[in-house]
């Protein structure tokens, strides 16, 4: 599969990554080559095989409905590049 | 050409659990900003999710209730988004396995009957934090709380079977009343525990073919809905009248302004890339935890109201308001189990106690007031309308009991018997009837040469004497015997 500029601009988009023209290019190229590469499994014949989500055989993973107390807010926002009082500071939202 | 609209809905309704669906975080509305958070549902690396039972259950419990079928295996995916509020950049949804697939609600259209709205699916997803906007013009930020981040969120998407606005209406009421009933959500949409999203397009009445549709998103209250439906209806209709073309799109609603707005091409390029949740394994539906859900299915409004109607010969009209909450329906039931008297018991409700809840509550958006906040307790109503149909008391007394056992607590015999309320008998009536009868001399002379009428004078004026306790039943009788007529 040909990874055009224009997947990548539009990837590049929606996952909010600002691209240069160059590095367009280039990862339309290496791309390509990765899925190209990935391609080869289309060779084998999977018809009649149900498709999986991971390969554990383990179904059916629950948790209890119990309360578990949560970080202290000083220690949730410690890692963040930005706060005001008690609050994540972000870009505005509108 | 008339026009007819064409609705679906997509209901959001937190679960009712102690934790959150992936952690065990608190759900609790309320608690400081950015306390009731963890690893997991701030997203930060490395940290798994595991689905939260109770969740599960909740979910289960509602598909099963709205008649869906369950495919066998359930599973859940990354849904790909970027938001400040959404921290893992994805939400864990479901896109294709969902837990219920098909199905209906029941919607009472009074005369126009039971309707069903089909639902498309139900499936279990996890809700997003809350942005707070400061005030002031040189704010160019906002703030995060990610106390809701990981909420249990059950998704309801409907099939587009709503005609009208009037049944947007009673079907946004219906479901809201229907989740309460199997007790899987608070549903109180000013804390955003159920919001809805409205789908709506336009055709030609009699049309079999569907319009383009629009998806409007900021509805947070059942009257903006409805706003937003006549709104929608005014556009979609002058853009046909013109000739012109519905756009499909995603709005939002501006209730400033009281119309819908196109967001910007960029907001809406969504793109979800679904993909399976790695994070997560298969969930396998077992037939033994269904039917121990359905065993505790409790019976739902539209039915309630049937039997409501057939078993105790209420109005379609007395029944619904009866059934919509289930208390005020247990409330009523445990009444008329004490005293066999549906009808007097039902109009006391709806008269006295809904009236003054009705007076309480914030309005339809506001805190919604239970019969379980009303401090007269199912027994003593059953007591005062028994107190009533023995004749112990008049309806007059009863009407002034009432306060007092709103005010009070106290039971209506206890109240009779401390305030002399008791109708006084005929050895008691006989002074004042004859006292009245001769301050009253032309009303008793009227009624004497046959203009049966004017005894009302006479009788209202013993009420005002005895203070009420005088029973009509007994008091006209009486007096006509003193005048000497039959
Ligand atoms: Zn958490």
């Amino acid at each position: 599969m040909k990874i055009t500029p224009e997947l990548v601009e539009h990837v590049a988009l929606l996952s909010r990554l600002e691209l240069t023209e160059e590095q367009k290019a280039q990862f339309s190229r290496e791309l390509s080559k990765i899925f190209e590469y990935v391609e080869q499994l289309g060779e084998v014949d999977v018809s009649g095989v149900e498709p999986t989500a991971h390969p554990l055989p383990q179904k059916n993973k629950f948790r209890p409905d119990e309360v578990v107390p949560g970080l202290a807010n000083e220690t949730a926002l410690a890692n963040a590049p930005e706060t005001e009082d008690v609050y994540f500071k972000v870009p505005q939202v509108l | 050409m008339e026009l007819e609209p064409v609705i679906g809905f997509e209901v959001h309704a937190e679960l009712k659990t102690r934790a959150k669906v992936w952690c065990g975080c608190s759900t609790a509305f309320g608690a400081p900003p950015n306390t009731n958070v963890c690893p997991v549902c701030m997203g930060l690396p490395g940290a798994l999710p595991v689905l939260n039972e109770g969740a599960y259950r909740l979910a289960l419990r509602t598909a099963l209730a709205l008649h869906c079928d369950i495919p066998p295996v359930t599973t859940f995916d990354r849904k790909n988004y970027y938001y400040p509020d959404l921290p893992k950049n994805y939400q864990i949804s479901q896109n294709d396995k969902f837990l219920g697939k098909g199905g209906y609600l029941e919607i009472n259209l009074g005369e126009a009957g039971v309707k069903q709205v089909g639902i498309d699916n139900i499936h279990l997803e996890e809700d997003a934090g809350k942005n707070i906007h400061p005030e002031g013009t040189a704010v160019d930020y906002s703030l995060l709380d990610l106390n809701r981040a990981g909420m249990p969120l059950l998704e309801i998407v409907t099939k587009p079977d709503i005609r009208s606005r009037h049944e947007a209406h009673v079907f946004m009421n219906s479901m809201r009343s229907f989740l309460k009933y199997l007790d899987v959500s608070d549903c109180k949409m000013e804390e955003g525990s159920l919001r809805f999203e409205l789908n709506m397009s336009l055709r030609p009445k009699g049309s079999e073919e569907f319009g383009t549709k629009v998806e409007v998103k900021n509805l947070n209250s059942i009257s903006v809905v409805l706003k937003c439906i006549d709104a929608e209806l005014e556009r979609q209709g002058a853009v046909l009248a013109e000739g012109g073309a519905i756009i499909q799109e995603t709005r939002l609603w501006d209730d400033v302004e009281a119309v819908t707005r196109a967001m910007r091409t960029k907001e809406t390029a969504t793109d979800y890339r679904y993909f399976p949740d790695p994070d997560l394994v298969d969930f396998e539906v077992k037939e033994e935890v269904k039917q121990e859900i359905l065993a505790t299915l409790p019976e739902l409004p539209v039915a309630r109201c049937r039997r409501f109607e057939e078993q105790y010969g209420l109005s379609a009209y007395d029944a619904g308001l009866l059934t919509a909450q289930r208390q005020t329906a247990d409330y009523f039931e445990d009444a008329v189990r004490l005293h066999n008297n549906p009808k007097g018991v039902a109009n006391w409700i709806m008269a006295e106690a809904l009236r003054w809840l009705n007076e309480r509550s914030g309005g339809e958006e506001g805190e919604e007031l239970t019969i379980e906040h009303f401090p007269v307790p199912a027994p003593a109503i059953a007591e005062l309308l028994r107190l009533l149909d023995e004749g112990t008391i008049t309806g007059k007394i009863a009407k002034q009991l009432f306060p007092m056992m709103i005010d009070t607590g106290k039971t209506p015999s206890v109240l009779v018997e401390e305030k002399g309320l008791k109708p006084l008998d005929d050895s008691a009536l006989d002074p004042i009837v004859e006292e009245v009868i001769a301050n009253m001399p032309k009303v008793a002379d009227d009624v004497r040469n046959g203009k049966a009428k004017a005894i009302g004078a006479l009788v209202g004026a013993v009420m005002k004497k005895t203070q009420g306790k005088a029973n009509p039943a007994t008091l006209t009788p009486l007096i006509k015997s003193k005048l000497g007529v039959e």
